[in-house]
């Protein structure tokens, strides 16, 4: 087991540089000097090579990849172009609070998405299934920034419950526990969460209808055992994939939230991409972007190592 | 009384021509009521993106200072008006043809060049195929939505530059399911026995390959549109793809969004028409891939 926990770690290095190696790439690919949002339009040659110097863009590109992932593994990540604050903690208090609002959308959608899931499932081409289908399919095509629009448009301008933008009273980017804050949090995680809502119940959806198919749950049956025996036995079949595209999603949010993030103001991961964007903020854009890349890796080779605890029929090769 | 037993004519029945695959593929197709809604609405989308721009009721970029934010049902403003006064159910008509164009080709580029690149790598195996998935495999350690916008970030606004992104996100997820589906192809006996016969492998791919990976693959592709338009549209919503003043669903979305106070359900309305394009096209594909039978 641990020898494949090993394996399944070293397999994600290669995997990861070549992530490092994309990330650089993409500020390379930008048109237009790295340093323009910085300098002043009338900035002297000999500023403009003091910045080019000190920012390392004076150097040859394998050079510079190879200083700038060599820091990285180290935790630093450079210097932001526009706020000249360390990427790495700007990165990090970001992904907190993303975090906060993707795992909360991850396990709404999840809860409705099991539900879904078992009730079309379990009651396979009858009406029930057709609606619980329907929601699933209308889950995976909302376009969620516009769901969060109109919740916005419902639930803040027209009833004025809850707070539309931002992640704290008065705009306070730094979360805390309590109901002020979480109040903030209830439109976003509600409208991330329809995604993963979607996904895992037609996941599950698949995976009840062909666990009741199999022969051993007609032996349950017939040896007299109760309904909620046999729906035992069929959790504990659909658990470990369900699971595993939990994981999954909880990666696709972290690294997809900008839409959602830009659309409530939430000072999370999206929100920091949309300004480096913006700002053409590249150090910023790069670490931002790897962080999100290398999180999801790891999360993939962590479901990874999950599902094949919990399901002895994987083999671990 | 001589009865003569009557001897069964044995009558060979006409071998009737089997009815095809696709001819199965179509009457099933058929029978599906909600893939028939669907794919009706999707052809009236694709005939408002052909045709909607010469029935407009008015001016699509016509503005007017007056007229801003009219409510729905206004005289002459059926849909009612945006923030610079232009009439938003022309303005709704035409975006048909740029939201689609944007949803559609990067999904058809990346069947195309996907599918080659996964063919290849399938079919030839070896260091090739690993060369090939373990570069699929780096892209695939990005989220879609993240790999779109870091693209479209670092290549900046504009059209074409959102084609390229999108196109590059989707060949990856393309390229994985060519090369599995050919793999398995490829391990069949009559590819085997076409090999022992001496065919070359590009003939083989031509006349044994193509016809049985190309469903699979392009019944995937079809899943992908829905996401590309969402995408696209999103995008757009952030100030990454089409510019102003260009009718697009998204980007009406995002310069409606100040209007959700004044006028909500306006300002919702872009969103509705992506809403419905990406669901019907959900619906098609699904009852493509039940019609098709192919596997997930």
């Amino acid at each position: 087991m641990l020898l494949f926990i090993l394996r399944r770690f070293l397999y994600a290095i290669p995997i990861m540089f070549g992530v490092a190696l994309v990330c650089f790439s993409l500020v390379h690919l930008a048109p237009g000097d790295p340093l323009v949002s910085v300098l002043p339009p009338d900035a002297s040659a000999d500023l403009q090579k003091q910045l080019r110097t000190l920012y390392g863009f004076d150097r040859s590109l394998p050079e510079q990849f190879f200083s700038w992932i060599l820091r990285a593994v180290t935790g630093d990540l450079g210097t932001s172009i526009a706020s000249s604050r360390s990427v790495t903690e700007e990165v990090f208090r970001a992904v907190k609070n993303t975090l906060i609002l993707a795992t909360f959308a991850t396990l709404i959608g999840f809860f409705f998405g099991s539900l879904f899931g078992f009730v079309a499932g379990y009651f396979r081409d009858t009406f029930v299934d057709k609606i619980a289908s329907f929601i699933s399919v209308m889950g995976v095509s909302v376009p969620h920034y516009w769901l969060g629009m109109v919740l916005v448009i419902i639930f803040a301008a027209q009833l004025n419950w809850l707070p539309a933008t931002g992640a704290g009273p008065g705009g306070s980017a730094d979360w805390a526990w309590d109901w002020a804050h979480m109040r903030h949090l209830v439109l976003p995680a509600i409208t991330m969460s329809v995604i993963p809502m979607g996904i895992i119940s037609r996941t599950v959806r698949a995976l009840v209808a062909d666990t009741l198919a199999q022969e051993f749950i007609i032996g349950l049956r017939a040896k007299g055992l109760t309904d909620v025996g046999v729906f035992r036995h069929v959790v504990k079949n659909v658990a470990p994939t369900a699971l595993a595209v939990m994981g999954l999603q909880l990666g696709y949010l972290l690294g997809g939230s900008i839409l959602i993030e830009t659309v409530f103001s939430w000072p999370g991961t999206g929100f920091l991409l949309n300004s480096a964007i913006f700002q053409r903020d590249l150090p910023l854009l790069q670490g931002t972007i790897l962080v999100l890349a290398i999180f999801f890796v790891l999360l993939n080779v962590l479901v990874d190592i999950l599902q094949s605890t919990l399901d002895p029929r994987i083999t671990r090769q | 009384m001589n009865a003569s037993p009557t001897i069964p004519t044995t009558k060979v029945a006409a071998i009737e021509q089997s009815p095809g695959y696709w001819s199965g593929v179509f009457k099933r197709f058929l029978r599906d009521r909600v893939a028939m809604v669907a794919a009706a609405v999707v052809l009236l989308l694709v005939l408002l993106a052909l045709f909607g721009a010469y029935v407009t009721p008015a001016d699509p970029y016509q503005s007017s200072m007056l007229k801003r934010l009219k409510p729905i049902g206004t005289e002459g403003f059926l849909l009612g008006t945006d923030e610079l006064g232009r009439d938003m159910m022309s303005r709704l008509m035409v975006g048909a043809r740029l939201s689609l164009f944007m949803g559609i080709t990067p999904v058809l580029f990346a069947f195309m060049i996907g599918s080659v690149i996964g063919i290849i790598a399938g079919y030839t195996g070896g260091w090739l195929n690993t060369a090939i998935m373990r570069t699929v495999d780096v892209f695939y350690a990005f989220p879609s939505v993240l790999l779109a916008i870091a693209l479209s970030g670092a290549l900046g606004a504009g059209i074409g530059n959102t084609l390229i992104s999108l196109t590059l996100v989707f060949i990856p997820p393309i390229c994985r399911v060519a090369e599995s589906v050919t793999a398995q192809v490829r391990s069949r006996d009559y590819v085997e026995a076409a090999r022992a016969s001496g065919a070359n492998a590009f003939a083989i791919i031509r006349t044994h390959v193509l016809g049985n990976v190309l469903g699979p693959i392009f019944v995937y592709a079809t899943s992908l549109i829905a996401v590309s338009m969402i995408l696209a549209s999103g995008l757009s919503f952030l100030g990454l793809g089409v510019k102003p003043p260009e009718p697009e669903w998204g980007l009406m979305l995002n310069t409606l969004r100040t209007a959700i106070y004044t006028q909500p359900w306006i300002a919702a309305l872009p969103g509705l028409m992506i809403f419905i394009t990406s669901i019907s096209f959900n619906m098609l594909s699904d009852g493509l891939r039940s019609a098709m039978d192919v596997k997930q």
